[in-house]
């Protein structure tokens, strides 16, 4: 499995490095946005520290969002093309085909990631974090693009158009939005903000602003792990049940 | 041992009944064309036939392989080929062969490329990405990636559709190769011509069941002699098409 997964993984490469601008186009929401609560929205948020730090979080949550749009496209175009059904017939391992493209995305969402924390630091992102800060703020990154391209698998896979293939991700691009991932909770009214202190994106922007800041993260990483894992582990078995369904 | 054998295969979606007991058999080393209309169970048939459909009865076997049983050694016989050209159009024509060799296990998947770009006169485009192919050109080279990893049997599900009449020329001489190899194959087809021109035996898929099965020779006897009329030859289209244009099945 590991070589055939290797395999596949180095043509999806080959398709990135040839038309390097899907990294470039991912990166261009999260950053307009970035920019945009940092000096438009940002002097006018009430913050008792560094609210670039405080942003940075919630900003990689939503490039990862818009990233893995390109997951379940790649996947949806494999299909229309026939080279799913190729791969299918193949006697190859049959979870290789969608791993490679799990593999694909990882990489290519933390090389994005990566440049949106290098404009970070000329807006004045100053963590605080030390090796281990630092080791588990990009794993929880790691853990929430693994579970979201695993999500992503099954519009790939299912979508009967490029447009429904793709449009699970607005909500996904949405819910940092409401979460504390711009603003502190405590001034939403009742209902959302009871949303927003429930749904995992405030747990996991909570854990990794934490972690990057070197402060303790209480009880927030155990509650984004738990929702990673099991948003993960639920979205890989979906996944690898309608791919190697036969058709009804 | 046959290299395909069906008996009695059932399909439906639905309420629609595709396929109502479809049975044939073929040859080691043999063309046989499934000759059918639009929507007539071709594509049903064989995406059965290659495990990427169950059916709902009936049992068929490739190269002694069930396909309800032993999904996995039937993938080993066998190469689909489908109805769209299943190439990587961003890669190469020798990245596409050497991805399917290396997943095939081929000790030298570069040698495999090379050969069968050779073969399928690709070798002066191999180094150019397959998006910039004519359609003919990617058709090749979608028959020369199920070559890889010499399988026992060949499906080629309308191979021809959708191209010009210098493709389809291209492709039948690819195809009308094959067999000289020794594979077996099975190829769908909604033109008389094409079963013709290729296929060693012809079976008619109608209503979701076989209502004729024979050689070209055999099926004709089926009918009523000839009576003979005389009428003046005209050039076909197609002919004339190819006149004009001055084409010979050189690649574009």
């Amino acid at each position: 499995m590991f070589r055939d997964t290797s395999a596949l993984t180095g043509r999806l490469m080959k398709q990135i490095l040839r038309s390097p601008d899907t990294i470039v186009t991912v990166a261009i929401t999260p950053l307009a946005l970035f920019l945009l609560f940092r000096y438009v929205f940002g002097g006018a948020i009430q913050s008792d520290g560094n609210y670039t730090n405080y942003l940075l979080p919630g900003i990689l949550c939503i490039t990862v969002g818009s990233g893995v749009a390109y997951t379940a496209l790649r996947i949806w175009t494999d299909k229309q093309k026939g080279i799913t059904a190729r791969f299918q017939t193949m006697p190859i391992s049959r979870s290789a085909v969608l791993w490679s493209h799990v593999v694909t995305s990882v990489v290519s969402n933390m090389v994005t990631a990566a440049i949106i924390v290098a404009v970070g630091f000329a807006m004045g992102f100053r963590p605080h974090a030390g090796i281990g800060g630092w080791l588990g703020f990009v794993g929880v990154l790691l853990l929430f693009t693994l579970a979201l391209t695993w999500l992503a698998v099954i519009p790939g896979l299912t979508a009967s158009s490029m447009e429904g293939a793709s449009a699970f991700s607005y909500p996904l691009i949405f819910l940092p939005f409401l979460s504390s991932a711009f603003v502190p909770t405590a001034t939403m009214p009742g209902p959302i903000r009871w949303f927003a202190e429930n749904q995992p994106v405030t747990a996991v922007v909570q854990s990794m602003r934490a972690l990057v800041e070197g402060d303790p993260v209480g009880n927030d990483i155990w509650i984004a792990l738990a929702w990673l894992v099991g948003i993960g582990a639920i979205a890989y078995v979906l996944a690898i049940r309608t791919y190697n369904r036969p058709r009804a | 041992m046959h290299a395909i054998q069906v008996t009695d295969l059932r399909k439906s979606f639905g309420d629609n009944a595709v396929l109502k007991g479809v049975g044939f058999e073929v040859q080691r080393g043999e063309i046989f064309a499934l000759l059918g209309s639009n929507g007539a169970g071709k594509t049903t048939t064989i995406n059965i036939l290659s495990t990427l459909l169950k059916a709902d009865g009936g049992t068929a076997s490739l190269a002694g392989h069930d396909v309800a049983t032993d999904a996995a050694g039937v993938r080993r016989a066998i190469s689909l080929t489908g109805q769209f050209a299943a190439v990587d159009e961003i890669l190469t024509g020798r990245e596409n062969l050497e991805l399917i060799a290396t997943l095939r296990r081929e000790a030298s998947p570069r040698d495999v490329a090379t050969g069968l770009l050779q073969r399928f006169g690709l070798a002066d485009a191999a180094d150019r990405r397959a998006s910039t192919y004519s359609g003919g050109m990617r058709r090749r080279l979608d028959i020369a990636m199920s070559l890889v990893g010499t399988p026992e049997v060949i499906f080629l599900d309308e191979p021809t559709t959708g191209l010009d009449p210098e493709g389809r020329l291209e492709v039948w001489k690819t195809v009308k190769a094959l067999a000289d190899g020794g594979t077996t194959i099975l190829l769908t087809t909604q033109t008389l011509d094409e079963a013709e021109a290729l296929a060693d035996r012809i079976a008619i898929l109608h209503g979701g069941v076989i209502i004729a099965n024979g050689t070209l020779s055999e099926l004709k006897a089926l009918f009523p002699p000839a009576t003979v009329e005389y009428v003046e030859k005209q050039p076909t289209l197609e002919e004339i098409f190819l006149a004009i244009t001055g084409s010979t099945t050189k690649e574009a």
